[in-house]
């Protein structure tokens, strides 16, 4: 069996502040990280290849120390580790990002599983995993927080608000993980010394001349979207105070409230 | 001169930092305050490897060096110095194995200690024999196939969660500290138990126990090196060591900056921040200086010991800086606390404790003055 887990490498938003003047993210000085749901993604990557006999390919687009996030994917456990890096690929949103890794994936040929977390939190879309399936066209199972194998069928349970269905796929599929699916491991010491081994060249960069790809398809200019403005909704709060001879009445007179904005 | 970690040396340590607030920093009250021995933290640093830094690879270690286990251990120490006195003392047992140990003792113990999930430990003081080793009374006397221990160890951390222990005892006593030799005894020996569990002022989650030793028969073949040369091998274990504890006590000085830049922050008095209290931040620039200065001569010595250089000197000085720096650390974040310091809702109180170990154990502060001014004076 072979797994393709597709990450991105985003920055820590605990620690990223806004510019309130033009809405963007300040980056500068914000260590990266890869994307929590990703991080799911691999995480069940490494569980399956535990259990079953199989190799784990991890694959991300983005800029040269996006390697950061893939070397931490080898340190974790992963097999092998592809950079997709160009300066062609700069300013992809969704469908083109999507394009780029579909077409890297059907570079590396045969798989099985294809695994991507439910949504990056630096864009917050859910789109690139769906997209991907589509491109090569083959099932998809999104917000899987329950994975198993039976007769060589994927059963993979759901999360919906809802309720949870519990849906059988043949293979290969593409499944989006939440962070319900399971809890991230650490990277090992040992893993972390063998993937920054001096003379360790455990990542293969592709760009696009190493794809079969139509280029127009891509990059900002193949970018469907464009982003128009983008701003931080403030956020007012009103408050009102509740006066009363004593506390019952105050409660009666909240129940009232209440009751009016039908919240209770 | 490059003052950088590499990458790999930087990824260890937002893992370590990661491991640190998510796993240890939950659980540093209450151990502190049940002064339970947090065996599952134990377990989780086996699985990352923590246990087998500084053990090769074909030992089942992680590999790495001196450089690793101080990024590791100064992390824990912001949030837990009894975590990282637990894995500092621990990876102390596979350095003596590592460097005298026999090709079979190494396949025997290293796997087991490195990523086997088993604590070592390392028995050196005595009641009489602190500071002054060579006082040290326990007895090793060979009969047969076996050596029988006599005596009793004290203040030894970890010694009755270790599943090793490198105990140090006289095989010849009639030549003092040239009879010491080092011999490991495994947990559950006949003869062999645990006495008086200690109760401490500061890292409680670290168990400090006394050993006794009651006609203790080892096999032989559990030597470690040669007769007589154990005070030797004591002794270069403890460089290693007290580069652990002077890792420690940075970690707990940065871990009280730390606080102490968050609280200054958001405490307002006077109708703002403390941060606007030129009183204050002066306490900030100084704690902020020391902490610097304490850094560098960490990983000075580190990098001395891992490049196979002469380090006594400095390692003995960064354990004396770093643990001095620790205490005026942790007393100006207590002061910057004020009243909340005092109170063990906050960690200050805790730190405050834990940093004064670090001026006594693996050597205190008036031993490493010794050793310094005897190597700057020869």
């Amino acid at each position: 069996m072979k797994i393709i887990v597709c990450l991105k490498q985003v920055p820590d938003t605990n620690e990223v502040r806004i510019n309130q003047e033009t809405g963007t993210l300040i980056r500068d000085g914000v260590p990266s990280i890869i994307n929590p749901d990703d991080k799911n993604a691999l995480e069940e990557a490494l569980r399956i290849k535990a259990a079953h006999d199989c190799t784990v390919t991890v694959i991300s687009m983005g800029p040269p120390q996006a390697k950061d996030a893939l070397k931490e994917a080898l340190a974790m456990g992963a097999d092998e580790a592809i950079l997709l890096s160009d300066r062609a690929f700069g300013g992809s949103d969704t469908w083109a990002t999507a394009t780029v890794l579909a077409a890297a994936i059907e570079k590396i040929g045969s798989y099985d599983i294809i695994l991507c977390g439910r949504q990056a939190i630096d864009g917050d879309t859910a789109q690139v995993g769906p997209e991907i399936a589509e491109f090569l066209n083959i099932p998809q199972v999104t917000y899987a927080k329950k994975i198993d194998f039976k007769d060589g069928k994927a059963i993979v349970t759901r999360y919906t608000e809802t309720g949870d269905y519990v849906i059988e796929s043949k293979m290969p599929v593409l499944l989006t993980a939440i962070k319900e699916l399971n809890v991230p491991r650490y990277p090992t010491v040992k893993g972390i010394l063998n993937a920054y081994a001096p003379g360790s060249d455990n990542i293969s960069v592709w760009g696009i001349d190493d794809l079969t790809i139509d280029a127009t398809q891509i990059g900002l200019k193949g970018s469907p979207t464009n982003v128009y403005k983008s701003f931080v909704p403030t956020k007012s709060k009103t408050n009102e105070m509740i006066d009363g001879l004593n506390g019952k009445e105050k409660a009666a007179k909240l129940i009232g409230k209440l009751s009016d904005l039908k919240l209770i | 001169m490059d003052f950088k970690l590499s990458e790999a040396q930087e990824m260890l340590k937002k893992v370590a930092r990661s491991f640190a607030e998510n796993e240890v920093a939950p659980i540093a009250a209450e151990i502190d305050k049940t002064g339970r021995f947090p065996r599952e933290t134990f377990e989780k640093m086996t699985e990352v490897m923590f246990t087998g830094i500084g053990t090769p690879e074909a030992y089942g270690g992680a590999g790495g060096g001196d450089t690793e286990k101080v990024i590791v251990v100064s992390e824990l120490a912001k949030k837990c110095a009894a975590t990282a006195a637990i894995l500092s003392i621990h990876t102390i047992f596979a350095q003596v194995i590592q460097k005298y140990g026999t090709e079979a003792q190494k396949e025997k113990y290293l796997p087991q200690v490195a990523s086997g999930g088993c604590l070592g430990a390392f028995a050196l003081t005595e009641p009489n024999a602190g500071s002054d080793a060579g006082a040290a009374k326990t007895t090793a006397v060979l009969d047969g196939d076996a050596y029988v221990i006599n005596g009793t160890k004290c203040f030894i951390s970890g010694g009755g969660q270790a599943q090793f222990v490198a105990v140090f005892a006289l095989t010849d006593p009639t030549k003092g500290l040239k009879g010491l030799s080092c011999i490991v005894v495994e947990k559950g020996t006949p003869g062999f138990t645990i006495g008086k569990i200690e109760e401490k002022m500061g890292i409680h989650g670290s168990e400090t126990v006394e050993l006794i030793f009651d006609n203790c028969r080892v096999p032989k073949e559990n030597l470690v090196g040669k007769e007589g040369k154990g005070f030797g091998m004591a002794m270069v274990a403890l460089d290693g060591a007290r580069i652990g504890v002077a890792a420690q006590a940075l970690g707990i000085a940065e871990g009280a900056l730390e606080e102490s830049v968050k609280y200054m922050k958001t405490r307002v008095q006077f109708g703002k921040p403390l941060t606007a209290l030129q009183g204050l931040t002066w306490y900030i620039s100084d704690m902020a200086t020391k902490i610097e200065a304490a850094k560098w001569l960490v990983y000075y010595a580190a990098y001395l010991k891992e490049t196979g250089q002469p380090h006594t000197k400095e390692a003995a000085m960064a354990k004396l800086n770093a643990s001095e720096t620790a205490r005026f650390v942790t007393n100006l974040a207590l002061q910057i606390h004020g009243g909340y310091g005092y109170m063990q809702d906050y960690p200050l109180e805790r730190m405050y404790r834990d940093a004064k170990i670090t001026e006594i154990y693996e050597g205190t502060s008036e031993i490493h003055k010794l050793v310094i001014s005897r190597s700057v004076l020869s």
